[in-house]
């Protein structure tokens, strides 16, 4: 078994994709690996969500051929979504989404991308933003933060994700919000982030619970607040930036969204797809220990969030001047 | 010693037989992968991660580990036969690899290539046992400022290499840092350089794309041009005696540049944004600047071999601490590994050698094992390689042509770079016939997109002050040596002209 897979599957990467396509069986199935394309790079929130769906699709084998993980995270993203807009298989090319599939298309209209032009698969579910510091900071409540950062006159650094992306829209809000002069310094992913502030490189950052967890349990990050509506189970010590009185909340999407031009049955076969892995146990379990939301919605409803999103964002991104 | 009661029982936990056999399996797995054109430990390791769930997650993760082993062996293979790298973090291989087959010699690059491998593996395997946490805290320390200072340094030993002709040398890293440029810019998020509007250039051009066109069909281009196709490349031939006579040569000319790999590989290696093919450049560029024969490098000196076959390994080891330490995956390949722990229920970070001892000690034991099965298997595998170079040239050199294409194909999925690389491999040729060095461009076009965001971060960092990368005590020596070293050719140029002027009176 181990072997006869194993080379089937080596034999796959070469071959299959150069071979003319099979007859169509009645119910469409994949004829090929999947190009499952992640809108960031390795190691951030987006890319852990992704291996862990492909892990939960292998483990309980529910994919005739693998989703083969292809991080394209330059540009904000923009690299994922050419590549997926352009894909010559639309049928096999789905995506791993974040909020910049609707801050890019708006950012960089040269790129010619409709957000609506891509196919509706599943949302897994929204990820919250947290603002995290050191712990060698001995900085351990928001306020002490605001004094911390105006104390220090523009000096104060913070890291980020790419201008104009989820990080820094949370981070501009927040400067807004309290008159703070924050140095932002722009990374390539929230792993990145997150090492560098464990390396003190950076003195906060507003990681997703998922890519500063290890750090957190491990004492060495404090969270100081929640963009979230409401508390959060796992950390019901941290207040959120709404009872402090500002009507703001922020969260990631984790949705996975299929090619622009894929056909109705190949769109049918990844929404159950993802509705099984939605529903499974792991997945569940893993919403709960990473501290993510369910908001799951069906293929329509996700058209409509879209449109409101985009909305959303050109406010946003009109009050950062971009 | 706790420590080396821990490994001890690793050690044992790898041999148990159900381990043992997916280390055996994983290492040959691996080395078949790994030497394929193109296809290296990211594919292997990806391809075959599906299977790891008929085992428990600790075999699991030591049948993964065994074909990163194994394929970063496998990856010097066809770099050595076929002069085309096998895996982007085995480019530097062809280097030396490749005319050292030419003049006969294969079994001697490949018998170098699989000791300096295992020196690699293993210093590396002592340094992670001993040092781990520690070394976890050097990674930490590691901000934009110092791996900037670190890029310098890996450019400065380009640079600074006498023999080579220095402006072409600037021209071949101008080149290629231009085209590492190419693409989406990461901290501004804009496009740039999206050359005729095509929008394949967004992507950026993938360095294996530029790997494989200038050394599998350039490559075959020079051969053909030089030989017109009339000689056969080698007749190799392969006995206990000479396997002996290369293991000896090996020891004796490749010892130093196995060294510099294989501690310059792993330190690299631990560095989350860096990883085993930078290390494996680097290291290939320090061995030989320090060698008293820098003109024999790349005309097929066995430390060149050595030195970047020593990092790739030793790296790969590196690269697996800050995943297992920090949650951050340095590599591509470690980051599939990381999404593999995830779903056994492994939580990578700071508290994972505390709460799961057994595991991580369990793997840090498969590494010695595979290491060992690895070099094992690749000695024994020596002569079937040698046996593909002895097919005439009339077939090898279609057969490396459609290797590099479907290589290619197969890394990339984009029909645009399978044209880049047929545009490559034919620059590639004529920059050759003009004598302009071709490693530092592959060089470049590595090490360039890890350096310009990190300068940008720093300058961010210190409100454009360039001071930041003399200041900080890590940063500062590296910046430093990286400036005297670039400047070294043309001091020297200056006091040979001196001395020239003084001669006639």
């Amino acid at each position: 078994m181990i072997t006869r897979r194993s080379i089937l599957a080596l034999t796959g990467a070469t071959i299959l994709a150069t071979t003319p396509m099979i007859a169509q069986a009645q119910d469409w199935q994949p004829r090929k690996p999947i190009d499952f394309v992640i809108m960031a790079g390795p190691g951030g929130g987006a890319d852990q969500i992704a291996r862990y769906i492909q892990s939960v699709a292998e483990q309980k084998d529910l994919t005739n051929r693998p989703l083969v993980p292809n991080n394209k995270g330059g540009g904000s993203g923009a690299e994922a979504l050419i590549h997926v807009s352009t894909a010559s298989d639309p049928d096999h090319t789905i995506l791993v989404t974040l909020n910049s599939f609707f801050t890019t298309p708006l950012r960089q209209e040269n790129l010619g991308i409709d957000v609506q032009a891509f196919t509706p698969v599943a949302m897994m579910g929204v990820d919250p933003f947290v603002l995290w510091v050191h712990k060698d900071s001995g900085i351990t409540t928001f306020d002490d933060y605001v004094a911390k950062v105006k104390e220090m006159g523009g000096e104060y650094v913070m890291g980020g994700t790419g201008a104009g992306q989820e990080d820094s829209i949370v981070i501009a809000f927040m400067s807004g919000a309290y008159d703070l002069d924050i140095k932002y310094i722009p990374y390539d992913g929230g792993g990145a982030v997150a090492k560098d502030l464990a390396g003190q490189q950076i003195m906060a950052s507003v990681n997703n619970p998922a890519e500063a967890k290890g750090f957190y349990e491990a004492g060495d990050f404090t969270p100081l607040l929640a963009f979230s509506d409401e508390r959060m189970p796992a950390y019901p010590d941290v207040p959120t930036i709404k009872e402090l009185g500002h009507d703001f909340s922020y969260y990631n999407q984790r949705a996975v969204v299929g090619a622009p031009g894929m056909s109705d049955e190949a769109a049918a076969y990844y929404q159950t797809l993802f509705t099984e892995i939605y529903n499974s146990d792991e997945w569940q379990s893993y919403l709960t220990s990473e501290s993510l939301s369910p908001l799951w919605m069906d293929a329509s409803e996700q058209r409509d969030y879209w449109a409101l999103q985009v909305e959303n964002h050109q406010k946003l991104l009109a009050a950062l001047g971009e | 010693m706790e420590v080396l009661s821990l490994l001890a029982d690793g050690m044992l936990l790898s041999l148990q037989p159900l381990n043992l056999m997916m280390i055996l399996i994983g290492v040959t797995v691996g080395l078949f992968i790994g030497a394929m054109p193109g296809l290296g430990s990211v594919n292997g390791v990806a391809i075959l991660l599906p299977v790891t769930f008929l085992v428990p997650p600790g075999s699991a993760i030591i049948f993964l580990a065994a074909i990163y082993y194994g394929a970063m062996y496998g990856g010097a293979i066809s770099s050595i036969t076929l002069g085309i790298p096998g895996a982007s973090t085995a480019v530097a291989t062809t280097f030396d690899g490749r005319p050292l087959a030419r003049q006969g010699k294969a079994s001697l690059a490949l018998v170098t290539a699989a000791l300096a491998s295992f020196v690699g593996g293993t210093v590396a395997n002592i340094l992670f046992t001993l040092f781990a946490p520690i070394l976890a805290t050097v990674a930490l320390s590691f901000g934009p400022p110092e791996v900037f200072a670190l890029m310098l340094l890996a450019f400065a030993t380009f640079v600074g290499l006498g023999g080579d002709d220095i402006p072409k040398t600037v021209f071949s890293i101008c080149f290629g840092l231009v085209l590492g440029a190419v693409g989406f810019d990461q901290i501004s998020g804009a496009p740039r350089l999206v050359l005729f509007d095509y929008n394949g250039f967004l992507q950026g051009i993938g360095f294996l794309v530029l790997a494989i066109g200038v050394y599998g069909i350039g490559e075959m281009l020079w051969t053909i041009e030089q030989t017109r196709g009339e000689v056969t490349t080698t007749t190799p031939k392969m006995t206990a005696k000479g396997m002996a006579a290369d293991t000896k040569e090996a020891t004796k000319r490749g010892w130093k540049g196995t060294m510099i790999g294989s501690f310059l590989g792993f330190f690299v290696g631990i560095l989350p944004a860096a990883g085993a093919t930078p290390g494996s450049l680097m290291s290939y560029g320090v061995a030989k600047m320090v060698s008293r024969k820098p003109e024999e490098f790349g005309k097929g000196h066995p430390d060149g071999v050595a030195a970047p076959e020593a990092a790739n390994n030793s790296a790969s080891t590196g690269s697996m601490l800050p995943m297992l330490t920090l949650g951050i995956p340095g590599s591509p390949t470690t980051a599939i590994l990381l999404g593999g722990m995830v779903i056994w229920g492994l939580v990578p970070g700071p508290r994972l050698f505390v709460d799961e001892t057994e595991f991580v000690w369990g793997l840090i034991g498969s590494f010695y094992i595979s290491n060992l099965a690895a070099v094992l298997m690749n000695l024994a595998f020596i002569p079937v390689f040698i046996w593909m170079l002895r097919m005439p040239f009339t077939i090898l050199a279609p057969m490396i042509f459609v290797l590099s294409i479907a290589g290619g194909y197969a890394a990339t999925r984009d029909m645009f770079d399978i044209w880049l690389m047929v545009g490559f491999g034919l620059g590639a040729f004529f920059l050759r016939k003009f004598d302009y060095p071709l490693a530092p461009a592959v060089l470049a076009i590595v090490l360039g997109p890890i350096a310009e965001p990190t300068l940008r971060q720093s300058l961010l960092l210190s409100s454009g002050d360039p001071s930041i990368f003399f200041t900080r005590p890590v940063a500062g020596p590296i910046t430093i040596i990286a400036l005297i070293l670039i400047f070294l050719p043309a001091i020297k140029l200056l006091r040979r002209k001196r001395n020239t002027q003084k001669e006639p009176a």
